[in-house]
C-alpha cells in the first residue's frame, strides 16, 4: 500500500492574507533603507560596512532560497557563484577593465554558464545525492580558485579600485554603495517574487510537491529546475560581484564549503521558501555574528546552541516565529 | 616515479582510506538505517584526538588514552543522541542539517575554548616509534603501517559483525527497510541508539590513532566530514562494505593524485602549466569522481536499499 502521506496533499505554504503579504517586506525594506541613520550615533564608516554585507549576503540568500526553497533544489555549492562572480570582478578589475556594466555582465555570464553546465549533470540526481554532487562541483570551483596563481592563489586577489560607471567614481562613497545594493535587493526581491507567483513558479513549487503528479499532466520538470538552478546561481554571482566590489578583495575565502552552509542556515533560519524570510535570516547572521563576536570571540558557543533551539522549537524559522506561520 | 616512491604513496593511500572508512562506517550506518544526516560525525573525530591527548597527559599511558578516547567519544555520541538527535529522527534533512551544524559550532568552540586555538600533540608510543625495511631503498614508518592494519581489523570486525551476528541483521535490514523492521516488533529505537554509539565510537578511535601524526587542533574533523560523505556517497548510502571499498578508492586516489598529477600532465603542458594545474587537478579528483559515480551510478557503487 502507498504510504498514506504521499498520497495527501504535501504541507502547503499556508498563504496568508495579502495584507501581511507586504507588511513583512516593506518593514524590511524600511529598516534596511534607514540602517545607516545608525552612523549618526557609531561610526558611519563601520555601519555602512556592515549593513552593506547584510545587504549582499541577503541578495545571495534570495537566490538560494529561490532554488532550495521554491524549487527543493538544495545546494550545498552556492558559496561557488559568489566566488566566481567576485573573481569575474577581480580579474577583470586587475586586467583594467573597471566598468562596472561590463564587470557585473560578465559575473553573472559566468555564474549562470557555470550553473548550467552543473546543474545539468546535478539534476539528474535527486535528494540527498543532490545536496553531495552540488558539493561536488562547489569543492572543484574552490580548488580552482586556489590554484589560480596568477591571481594570488590562496592568497586572494586585491582589486585596485571599485568599478566605474561611465568613467566616473560613484560607487567608491560608501553610502552610494550601500544604497545601490539595497536597490539591487529590492530588484531581486520583485524578481523573484514575480517568478514564484507566475505559471513557472507554479509548476516549479507543483515539481517539489509532487513530481509523478505533474509529469502526469504533461509538465517535465527538468527544465523548469534547471531554469531555476541558473537564476539562483546568478543572483548568487551578482552577490559575489557585489561583495568583491566592497571589500575590493576576492580570495577562495569567499568559496568554501562552509560558507555555502552559511547560507543553508540563512534560509532555514529566516523560514524556507517565503524570499522574506532569505532576508531576515541573512541580515539576522550577519548582526548576530558582529554582536556575538564583539561580545566574546567565543561567540559560536552561543550561536551553535541556539541554531539547535531554532530547529527543535521554531519550525518555520524566524518568520513563523514573527508571523505565526509555518512552512511546510 | 620510483617503484620505491609509489610503495609509499600508495601505503599513504592506503593510511587514508583506512582513517576514511572508520569515519564514513558511522556515517553510512546512521544514514543509511536512521534516514539522519549527522553533520556532527566529524567533531567525534576531534573529541577522539582531544580525550586521547588529555588522558595521556594524565596517564602517559597509550593503550589507557585509546580506551579512553573509544569510551569518551562513545559518551558524548550517546548524550547528543538522547539529548538532541531524537528529536530530529523523521525531520526534514535540511532540519537534521541545520542542527548538526550548530553542534559543531558549539564542540569545535568550546575545544577551543578549553585548550586553545594552537595544535596539540600525542607521543608516538615507543614500540611503533620506528621505520621497517619493506623493499630496498623503502623505509616505512612501523605507526602508520600499525594504523592500516588496526583499520583493516576494524573493518573485518565490522564485517563479520554486519554479516554474521543478529544485531548486524538488524542493521541491514533497517539500512534496506526501517519502518518494516519496526512493524516486525525490533525496537527500533534500541537499534538507532546502538548504531550510533558504535559510529561515535569508530570516530573517536580515528581521532585517536592519528593524533600522534596529524596536529589536534579544532576543526580537525571539519575536512575529513566532507571526505567521509564523499565516501558514503559514492560507496552507496548504508552499505559498510560499499563505505570500506570507495573509502580505500578515495584514500588511493586522492594520494596517488597529488603526487603524480604534475608529472603526468608534464608529459602533454609545458613544465610551467603542468606545476600549476597539477595541484588544481589533484585536489578535484576526488570531486570528479564522485561527480561521475553519481552520474552514472546515482545510487552509488553499492546500493544498500533494494
Amino acid at each position: 500500500m502507498q504510504d498514506l502521506a504521499a498520497t495527501m496533499p504535501a504541507t502547503h505554504v499556508a498563504s496568508p492574507p495579502d495584507r501581511m503579504r507586504l507588511i513583512v517586506p516593506a518593514f524590511l525594506f524600511a529598516a534596511l533603507a534607514l540602517a545607516p541613520l545608525l552612523g549618526l550615533v557609531g561610526a558611519e564608516r563601520y555601519v555602512l560596512a556592515l549593513f552593506t554585507r547584510c545587504v549582499i549576503f541577503a541578495i545571495a540568500a534570495l537566490g538560494l532560497d529561490l532554488a532550495l526553497g521554491c524549487g527543493g533544489l538544495v545546494s550545498f555549492g552556492h558559496a561557488a557563484f559568489i566566488g566566481i562572480g567576485g573573481y569575474a570582478a577581480g580579474i577583470l578589475t586587475a586586467s583594467g577593465i573597471d566598468d562596472a556594466f561590463v564587470l557585473l555582465i560578465v559575473a553573472l555570464a559566468a555564474s549562470g554558464v557555470f550553473a548550467l553546465a552543473t546543474g545539468a549533470i546535478s539534476l539528474k540526481t535527486r535528494g540527498v545525492h543532490f545536496i553531495m554532487i552540488t558539493l561536488a562541483f562547489g569543492q572543484m570551483a574552490y580548488f580552482v580558485a586556489n590554484s589560480l596563481k596568477a591571481y594570488g592563489g590562496d592568497d586572494g586577489l586585491t582589486l585596485a579600485n571599485r568599478a566605474t560607471v561611465f568613467g566616473r567614481d560613484l560607487l567608491a562613497d560608501n553610502r552610494s554603495f550601500y544604497y545601490l545594493s539595497l536597490a539591487l535587493l529590492l530588484g531581486v526581491y520583485v524578481f523573484a517574487r514575480a517568478v514564484v507567483r507566475s505559471r513557472f513558479g507554479r509548476v516549479l513549487r507543483g515539481a517539489k510537491e509532487n513530481e509523478t503528479r505533474m509529469q502526469a499532466i504533461g509538465f517535465n520538470p527538468y527544465p523548469f529546475r534547471l531554469i531555476t538552478y541558473a537564476i539562483s546561481g546568478m543572483t548568487a554571482g551578482l552577490a559575489g560581484f557585489l561583495l568583491a566590489e566592497q571589500s575590493e578583495f576576492v580570495s577562495p575565502a569567499f568559496m568554501t564549503w562552509q560558507r555555502s552552509g552559511d547560507l543553508i542556515i540563512m534560509v532555514m533560519l529566516g523560514g524556507v521558501a517565503s524570499l522574506d524570510g532569505a532576508i531576515i535570516g541573512a541580515v539576522f547572521v550577519v548582526l548576530t555574528e558582529e554582536l556575538l563576536s564583539g561580545f566574546t570571540e567565543h561567540w559560536r558557543v552561543i550561536f551553535g546552541p541556539f541554531l539547535i533551539l531554532v530547529v527543535l522549537f521554531a519550525r518555520g524559522g524566524l518568520l513563523g516565529l514573527l508571523t505565526g506561520r509555518r512552512h511546510g | 616515479m620510483s617503484t620505491a616512491l609509489l610503495a609509499v604513496q600508495t601505503l599513504n593511500g592506503l593510511q587514508l582510506g583506512v582513517l576514511l572508512f572508520l569515519i564514513a562506517a558511522g556515517l553510512t550506518l546512521v544514514f543509511g538505517v536512521m534516514d539522519f544526516i549527522n553533520l556532527a560525525h566529524g567533531v567525534q573525530y576531534m573529541l577522539g584526538a582531544y580525550f586521547a591527548v588529555t588522558a595521556y597527559n594524565l596517564t602517559e599511558n597509550f593503550l589507557l588514552a585509546v580506551i579512553v578516547a573509544l569510551a569518551g567519544a562513545m559518551l558524548v555520541g550517546l548524550l547528543l543522541e538522547a539529548v538532541i538527535f531524537r528529536h530530529l529522527y523523521g525531520r526534514d534533512h535540511l532540519d537534521q542539517v541545520l542542527a548538526t551544524f550548530g553542534i559543531i559550532l558549539f564542540l569545535n568552540e568550546a575545544v577551543r575554548m578549553i585548550y586553545g586555538s594552537g595544535s596539540l600533540a600525542l607521543p608516538m608510543p615507543e614500540a611503533l616509534s620506528g621505520t621497517i625495511r619493506l623493499m630496498p631503498g623503502l623505509l616505512y614508518p612501523v605507526y602508520r603501517l600499525v594504523i592500516i592494519g588496526a583499520g583493516i581489523g576494524v573493518a573485518v570486525l565490522l564485517y563479520v559483525l554486519v554479516t554474521h551476528t543478529r544485531i548486524g541483521m538488524l542493521v541491514r535490514a533497517g539500512a534496506s527497510n526501517a519502518p518494516m523492521v519496526s512493524a516486525l516488533g525490533v525496537d527500533i529505537g534500541r537499534l538507532f541508539t546502538i548504531i550510533f554509539a558504535i559510529g561515535a565510537m569508530l570516530a573517536g578511535f580515528a581521532g585517536a590513532m592519528v593524533a600522534p601524526i596529524f596536529a589536534v587542533e579544532p576543526n580537525m574533523g571539519d575536512n575529513l566530514l566532507i571526505l567521509a560523505f564523499v565516501v558514503i556517497v559514492i560507496g552507496g548510502i548504508g552499505s559498510v562494505r560499499g563505505a570500506f571499498v570507495a573509502a580505500l578508492l578515495v584514500g588511493l586516489v586522492d594520494t596517488l593524485g597529488r603526487s603524480s598529477a604534475s608529472d603526468i600532465l608534464r608529459s602533454v603542458l609545458s613544465s610551467s602549466a603542468a606545476n600549476q594545474a597539477g595541484p588544481a587537478l589533484a585536489s578535484t579528483l576526488i570531486y570528479v569522481l564522485m561527480a561521475a559515480v553519481l552520474f552514472f551510478k546515482p545510487a552509488g557503487l553499492f546500493p544498500a536499499r533494494g
